[in-house]
Formats: structure tokens, sequence, C-alpha cells
């Protein structure tokens, strides 16, 4: 099975105030171009490992903070670094995540992305106007939204997303309804629809704890999701995971094999991975040696399935650059932690993920993958949600009912 | 055996914090200088030894050895007192083994209630009271303003007051001289039949219980057979102690001495605080005065949050009782809670105790249902109920009249803060009786309050409104009728059996809409409307509605995470196992606790 490859570039102009990603702001060129020589490093040690170089890459994705504050030679150099390295298949899906603010208008940095193998590009657009972009802490305006998007076209993005939020402070849905027909207009592939989340440790906490921060009433929000949907769906856009709408033909595929739970290589600082370990990597990974068919685990031999080539596990890099690169400057790759994944943990993270989908968990694939049915497996939790209404089954699948959608918590958290 | 002329048994009296236990301390350590250095040694390993077994020295009753200034070697028995109100009966019956008692008084903050209490329960067994005004090394100290008080308040002559610090080490010897000079010393007949009165005792793993006693005649040896007169138990004694400070094993003790025995007892309820040990061969024909059963004042259920740790609450709620006679549970059942126990214990901070220590040392998670206290219901019958829990009250029509507890409060304070506390006393449902000025400066305030207004948040608003100033004493005086009615809750439509409490017929519209506003923020939306109701028989008092749960979804996916949004998901499920579902409502732990702190919160 193909993987994915997502790659973290940790830097911002400015940190916006709902952000809890792993971004830092104020970083200068030099720092930046040490940071894409350690990705490179990372890469170099990757190469050298079987998990991922007999395997078929089918999507890459750049995402941050902000890959287009790295200037576009840089960015040439992360994109040419995978294709050097990797098995990059010749379809492959590469997305490049960009601020309109840090889009320079002759495009450059575009070009340079394009000519080193990006074709899909996400703006983080968020809204149009300007007052909700001034109190999230966006750097761009509407027009510099308009202005990278043509610049995208002209450097021959055919594929182009839009990430767009709803359910922010002040925000009415008027605003949000302009805000998706404007965006509609600029003709985009994609379009991503995230209601504001407010996570602990961001300004927007501490502003909402304190009653600075006012979000707009639930039915608000509630208009806004199913107007912005409806008026999506009538452009053509199918509405394919809870937060995510594209043309046939469009859907992010590398997100997709997030949401199937398939495995990917992440790179960079804080990047997550999911991959079947066949050569121990710190502490993790598989059999130490002469443990290979058996293993005595709390006094008792337990036996591991014959044949496995390695135990799966997801982990995930050190958070902060600078311990980032350290760790490749030492030249060992900068694993910070992991988790074994083992058949029951990924059996529940198939459903919860393959559930943010709309077409969602297919019973003959999950079948195929793990030898019992969905029933098998969640009966009891099945019927219950289904009575509850918040799941249904159609065409051998099950999936969320447009109330589920709203309430996906409560079905996903059913089985873990 | 020591000549009682060279005893003196005496205790400390002392506000919490105001350095009862470093005075003790330094005492200890100022008569240890003066004996043989094994001697020394030898007290500090009984000491490692006694907190290496992990056994509580609940009572840190001492022995020294003092030589005096006039030449002659005294034993100074030193008795502790535990200092909270839930305990004032043991008080007492430390208080009545001694002669004497250090009156310890903050050079900066004065007396306190409970301070005063105390004295009036020491004066009124007699006790020579030497005052101590210690931390007389402190800046804001007034040694001299502390004094007046002493004398204007409790009538006590200053004269013979020292002046300590026991922090620095001044006014030990003053101190130890005083007791020797002014402290009398016992008296009683060591040939008379065996009379000795239990103060404090603990359980022991290996020995059983040790009984901690005063003797007031006769003489007690090793090997002796024992009866305790309220219980009529018999034991041979093992073995026989001092307190040096730890146990230090004697051959005899007699009238006039302290000291501690284990006689492989088994249970601590056959040892009862305020009991007379006398001897089975030859008994005294009356007890020593002053002997009361321990009676539980409240009473809460416990119920373990899952629901197979019933067994495991049972067996730590025995393992405490084996310690603690004071502490009553029998089990009991509810609808919304399922098995758990109603307990009952001496007040609050007692409760509190227990309860912590059924989390921490025994690592149970609880359920308390809100507190109550037992109310005397009279039938139209004739009959007379004593209600425990308020599932079990009458239906109103056969109640003739209802009875209370009520407590005589004595509350010290600043003259600033008079006003605010008169208020919150009126607004219990108190009645004043007096106010005393101490000084130009404080007050003694007399209230007469239902035991049941001071049971939540009493304490805090006490100390809220006075900033801290304040402080407070009560007693139970008895019971008076009172005019109260059972306030149900209705969850979605039925009653919640743990939710039931009793109120003041006046108070019911006012707590029942506290109440529900408080259930409609601590219990969480459903998918279906939930309506909370609080009404007094079939009479709705207040209503709210928790509206439907409408979104509830993580909205992004980001850069693979996968580990942190199963996390996010498990700790959400893990947070509504902790939740008791009654019918279809979830309903969360806190909400059973959420009458204690209505009061504050409403608008």
């Amino acid at each position: 099975m193909p993987i994915g490859i997502y790659v973290h570039i940790p830097f911002c102009q400015r940190k916006c105030g709902y952000c809890d990603f792993n971004s830092h702001a104020g970083s200068d060129r030099a720092e930046q171009a040490r940071y894409v020589d350690a990705l490179l490093r990372e890469m170099d040690l990757w190469a050298a490992r079987p998990e991922v170089a007999g395997e078929q890459v089918s999507t890459v994705y750049v995402g941050g903070g902000t890959p287009t504050l790295l200037e576009g030679e840089q960015l040439a150099r992360v994109l040419t670094g995978i294709r050097q390295r990797f098995a990059l298949a010749s379809d492959a899906e590469v997305t490049v995540e960009g601020n309109p603010g840090t889009v320079d208008v002759e495009g450059e940095k575009l070009h340079q992305a394009a000519a080193a193998g990006a074709n899909r590009i996400s703006l983080g657009v968020q809204a149009r106007q300007r007052h909700l972009l001034e109190r999230l802490g966006r750097i761009h305006d509407a027009r510099q939204v308009e202005e990278a998007v043509a610049a995208a076209r002209r450097a021959g993005f055919a594929n182009i997303n839009l990430d767009l939020m709803y359910g922010l402070p002040g925000q009415t849905p008027a605003d949000f309804r302009e805000t998706i027909d404007w965006a509609l207009a600029l003709g985009p592939t994609h379009i991503s629809a995230y209601s504001l989340i407010i996570e602990e440790g961001t300004p927007f906490y501490h502003d909402y704890q304190s009653g600075r921060l006012r979000l707009p009433e639930e039915e608000a929000e509630e208009r806004m999701f199913l107007e912005g949907k409806a008026r999506l769906e009538a452009a053509g856009f199918e509405h394919y995971e809870v937060s995510n709408y594209a043309r046939p033909g469009f859907r992010c595929r590398h997100n997709l094999l997030y949401w199937r739970n398939e495995h990917y290589l992440g790179l960079g600082c804080g990047a997550h991975s999911f991959l079947r370990l066949a050569a121990p990597l710190g502490n993790l990974g598989p059999p130490r040696p002469g443990l290979t068919a058996s293993r005595v685990q709390g006094g008792s031999e337990v036996e591991t399935t014959p044949g496995a080539p390695g135990q799966q596990y997801r982990f995930w890099n050190l958070k902060h650059p600078g311990t980032y690169r350290a760790a490749l400057e030492r030249g060992v790759l900068p694993v910070e932690a992991g988790e074994p994944i083992d058949r029951r943990h990924e059996m529940a993270e198939t459903m919860f993920m393959g559930l943010r989908l709309l077409e969602g968990v297919s019973d003959a694939r999950f079948s195929a993958r793990f030898g019992l049915s969905v029933r098998a497996a969640y009966g009891a939790e099945v019927d219950r949600l289904e009575r509850q209404g918040l799941v249904e089954w159609k065409d051998g699948a099950l999936r969320l009912t447009p109330r589920g959608l709203r309430l996906g918590n409560l079905v996903w958290e059913a089985f873990v | 055996m020591v000549d009682q002329k060279h005893i003196r048994n005496f205790c400390i009296i002392a506000h919490i914090d105001h350095g009862k236990s470093t005075l003790a301390d330094r005492l200890i350590e100022y008569t240890g200088l003066l004996t043989k250095r094994e001697m020394t040694d030898q007290v500090l390993d009984n000491m490692d030894l006694e907190r290496e077994r992990g056994i509580t020295i609940k009572a840190q009753s001492v022995r020294m050895d003092y030589v005096a200034d006039d030449g002659e070697q005294y034993v100074l028995n030193l008795i502790d007192t535990p200092g909270h109100v839930d305990f004032t009966y043991e008080v007492s019956r430390a208080l009545a083994g001694c002669e004497g008692a250090l009156l310890v008084v903050d050079a900066s903050q004065g007396i306190e209630a409970q301070t005063l209490a105390n004295v009036y329960m020491a004066l009124e067994h007699d006790l020579e009271i030497i005052p101590v005004i210690n931390k007389i090394d402190l800046p804001a100290a007034d040694p001299e303003k502390v004094k007046k008080e002493i004398e204007e308040v409790i009538g006590l002559d200053t004269s013979i007051a020292i002046m300590a610090s026991a922090k620095t080490g001044i006014g030990m010897k003053e101190i130890l001289e005083a007791v020797v000079n002014f402290v009398p010393p016992p008296e009683g007949d060591r040939r008379a039949p065996l009379r000795a009165l239990i103060y404090d005792s603990y359980y022991d793993s290996y020995k059983g219980v040790i009984t901690y006693f005063r003797i007031f005649e006769g003489t007690v040896r090793k090997g002796d057979r024992i009866r305790f007169m309220a219980t009529g138990k018999e034991f041979i004694v093992d073995d026989l102690y001092v307190f040096r400070p730890g146990l230090t094993p004697v051959e005899e003790l007699s009238a006039g001495e302290v000291g501690a025995l284990a006689a492989t007892i088994k249970e601590v309820k056959n040892v009862r605080v305020g009991d007379t040990i006398t001897l089975a061969e030859n008994p005294a024909s009356e007890p020593l005065p002053g002997y009361r059963r321990a009676t539980p004042m409240v009473f809460t259920g416990l119920y373990p949050v899952e629901t197979n740790d019933y067994g495991r609450l049972r067996d730590a709620l025995e393992k405490l009782q084996l310690n603690d006679a004071s502490l009553s549970f029998e089990p009991e059942t509810s609808e919304a809670l399922g098995f758990g126990f109603r307990c009952g214990f001496l007040g609050l901070l007692h409760m509190d105790v227990i309860q912590e220590r059924l989390e921490r040392e025994f690592d149970l998670a609880l359920i308390t249902t809100a507190p109550n206290v037992v109310y005397r219901v009279n039938l139209t019958s004739g009959e007379q109920m004593t209600i425990e829990n308020p599932a079990n009250w009458p239906d109103p029509s056969k109640i003739e009249s209802v009875e209370e507890p009520v407590v005589r409060a004595s509350i010290i304070t600043p003259t600033d803060y008079v006003g605010p506390l008169m208020e919150l006393c009126q607004d219990r449902r108190g009645t004043f009786l007096n106010m005393e000025y101490l000084n130009e400066k404080r007050v003694n305030l007399h209230y007469r309050l239902p035991l049941s207004e001071i049971m939540y948040d009493f304490f805090d608003q006490l100390k809220t409104r006075s900033r801290g100033y304040a402080s407070f004493d009560y007693e139970v005086t008895g019971y008076e009728p009172a005019d109260m009615v059972k306030m149900d809750i209705l969850v979605h439509g039925q009653p919640v059996d743990a939710l039931s409490c009793i109120v003041h017929r006046e108070k019911a519209q006012k707590l029942g809409r506290a109440l529900v506003q408080k259930l409609r923020k601590l219990i969480p939306r459903h998918l279906f409307e939930v309506p909370i109701q609080a009404a007094v028989g079939n009479k709705i008092l207040a209503r709210e509605n928790i509206a439907p749960l409408r979104k509830d979804v993580l909205a992004k996916c980001y850069g693979g995470d996968v580990t942190r949004k199963r996390k996010l998901l498990e700790k959400q499920k893990e947070g509504k196992k902790r939740m008791k579902a009654v019918g279809s409502v979830e309903i969360p732990q806190e909400a059973f606790m959420a009458v204690l702190s209505t009061d504050a919160d409403e608008d």
C-alpha cells in the first residue's frame, strides 16, 4: 500500500490567537535554511531504513506553520529532496500550504514550488471581512487572498484549496455566506470549512475564559454550518468529510490517507508518523534480537503473530525546532516518543477516523483488514448509536447521519 | 514507683497555629538535655520505630523527667488534646486526666473562640491554668494587651504568666518550673480498687488496641485482668507503657500516673474514650464520672463510583472504624447511586477526614451525598422517629412536628466584622443570644443556630466575611422544633433520591431555585432536553431546562496526530464513566454535593 509523507514547517510570520499548532514566529532566513538542512538529513536517515525506502509515496503534504514563509528555493529543496530519496508516484498529489500574506505578488515562490513538483496549494483564507481577520490575528486581507489565488494559477496550480472558518467571534451568518460566495468566485477545487475550536493554552482560550471573547450563539453557528454546506453543494462541491468539501475528483488524497487509517511518514519537528517498524527505532520498534517468535511479557510467554514483519507504531518527533535539529546534527532520528498500535487500537482508530468521512466505514474494507465485520467488533455500540439516530448503514458502510455529523464526538468516542 | 508528690499531669490549651506542637517539642528537648545521653538516643529510636511502622502517634502524650530548681526530680506528664470542635468530648476527657493546663496564646493574635471554650472546660475540671504568652519574638507581639485580655475575658491572674517563644526556646525553663510549682500533684489511694480514665486509643496491627489512660485510684500491673466498666469487656494486660515519648514498657502504674496498655484488644469500640478501667478481681463499685457514648451528629451517604468497589468500601470503613469508634456506618441503597453506606460523623471535619482517608489511603473513588443532621420527627400517631436519611422522611400528612439539633455558637471577632457576621447568623436562622466585649476591639458573639445551618459553608463564610479574623466554636445544646420539609429533585421527571434534602420550609423556595440552577450547570447536555425541578410534596418550586446538545464535534484533523485525538476521545469517555446514570440521564458526581455550595452561588 502506498504511503504519504507529511513535512512540517514550523515557522510563521505571526502566531494567530486561536492557533495551537506547532508554529513559531520570529525566525530568520538563516534559521529557516538550517531547518531545511535538518529536514534533508532526516530524509537521508529514513531513506536508509527499510520502512519507507521500498514503498511508493502517493501523497506529499507540506504543512505548517507557514511553508510559504520559506523562500522558494528552500521550498524547492524540500520537495526535490523527497523526490530524490523516495519513490514518488508519477501521479502523486503534492500539496503546499500557504498564507496569502506570504505569497509574493510575482509568484516567484509558487513558481519554484511548482517547478519542484508541487501540484496542489492550500491557502489559509479563513474569512473575507477585515474585522474578523484582524480579530483572528491574520496577517493578510481579502485582496491579498485574491492576488495569491491569481498568482497560484499563474504558477500553474490547477488544484487549489481555500481554508475557511466559521463560528468566529463577531461573525454573523451573513458574514459567512458572503465569505463562501466570494471564495467560490475565486474558483477553488476544494474548500475546508472549519468551526473555530477554542484550544487550551491559546490566547483565545484565555480570552474566552475571562469573558473577553464572545462566540456566536449556538443557533447562529449551526446556521453557518448548514448554509455553508448548502451553498457549497449547490456550487457542485461534495461534502466528503466533517469539515471538507471538494469538486468531484479533487478530494484531498493526503488527508484521505489519515481518515482511512493508512501509513504515513512525518518529517520535521513535532511531525507524527504511522508506520510498521521493521527495525528498532530508539526504544521503539520491533523484536529485540532473539525475541522474534515469542517474547516474555509479564512472566508468561506471549505469541506474536507468526510472520508479522513488525509492530505498527504511531510516533512523533521532538516538538521544538531547536531540539529537533540538534538530534539530526548528532545523526539520529529526532523521534521523541511513540506507542505501539495493537489490533484493538487499530480497529478503534479505523472507526473513529473513518467515521469522519461522509462515505463512512465500509464493512467490506473493515472485514478485509481485520477479519471480522464492524458489527462483530462493535455490535452494541453501533446498535446504541443507531437508536440515538447518530449513525446509519448505507451501501454497506456505517456512516454519520446528518445529526451525527454535528455530534461526531459522541459517535467517535464509542469506539475508543 | 514514683511518689505522687513528684508527679505533675498537665495539658496544653492553644488555638491552632498558636504553637502547641512546637512548644511541646521544645519542652521535650529541654528536659531531654538534662537526662542521660543514652536516654535521649532511646527516645529518638522509639520515635523512629513508630514512624517506620507507620503507627499514628495520635495523642502526643509525653513523660518527661525534670530536675527542678528545688533539686528534686519530677515526672511531668504532658497529655495532648485534639484541637477541633468535633472532638470536644475527647478534649474534656483528656482535661479530666490532668491537674493543670498551659494556656498558650499567640502574643500577636490574642484569644480565639476554640481556646476560650477549652479554657472554660479546663476551669470546670478545676485545672490550675498557667498562661503562656507565646511568639513574643514576633514584631507584632503585644504581650501586655494579650495579658489584659486574658484577665478581662477569663478572669485569670496573669501575674504568673510566662513570656515565651517556642521557636527560639525562650521561657522553657520558666514553664517547667511553673508546672512544678503551680500544678498540684495528683492524689488518690494506690491501694484502692483500680479506677483509670481512658482518654485516647489507637489501633496497632501488632498489639491490638493501645489504650491511653490516667489512673485516679489503685494500681495496675502487667498480667492483671482488667475490665472496661461501660462495655463490661475483660482483657489481660500484656504490656504497660509510659511515654518517653515512644511507648516504653513498665511493670506497674498506680494512682496519679499516666500511661498506656496493650491487652490484645481487637476492636477500638471496646475501648471507649471516657470509660473507666478497673480490675476484674477487685472491681471499683462506681466508674469515674462523665462517660458518654460518642453520638454521630452528621450523616452522609457514601457510594463507590465503581459499583464493584462496594466490598472494598466496606472493608475500608471497617478498617477505619478499628481506630475510630465514633465513625458509624450502615448499608443503604439508593435508586440513583446503587449500594453504599450511610455514615455518621461527629462533625464536618470528622467527615472530611474520613472521606479523604478513604480516597487517599484506600484509593476509592466516592460519591458523597449532601450531609444532613439527625432530625426527630413526631408523628400524628404519637410516635417519634429519628431520621438520619432524607429517604426515610415520613409522608408529610403523618408528621405532627419536627425537631432539629441546635448549637450554641461562640464567634470571637474584631468589632469591625460584627455587622456582616450577625447578618450571616440571621441568614442561617440564628437567634442572637448576647455579645461580650473582650476588649474595645474584640467581641464574643453568641448565637443559637440550627446545626444544619452551620454544616455547609458556614465556616468559609465566617472567614470570608471577617477576612479570616473571626474564630468559631459551638456545642450542641439540644433539639428544638423547626418547620422542616423534604425537598425532592426531579431530573427528567424522575425524583433522584440521592439529591433529596431536608430544608426549612421558608428557605425551600430559594434553595430549590439555587439548586436547580446549579444542577443545570453541572449536568451535561444530553441528546434530549432535560428538565430539572425542585419540589416539596407535589408542589414544584423551581424548574430549569437543560437544552439538548446540538453540537459536539472535533473540527480539525491536523498533521496526522491521531494519538492526541484518541486521547481526547478517551478522556471525554472517561469523564462520562464517572457519572451516574439515573434513567437515561448521566449525572456527574459533583451534582450530588451541589446543595453544599448553593448559598454562595446565589445572585
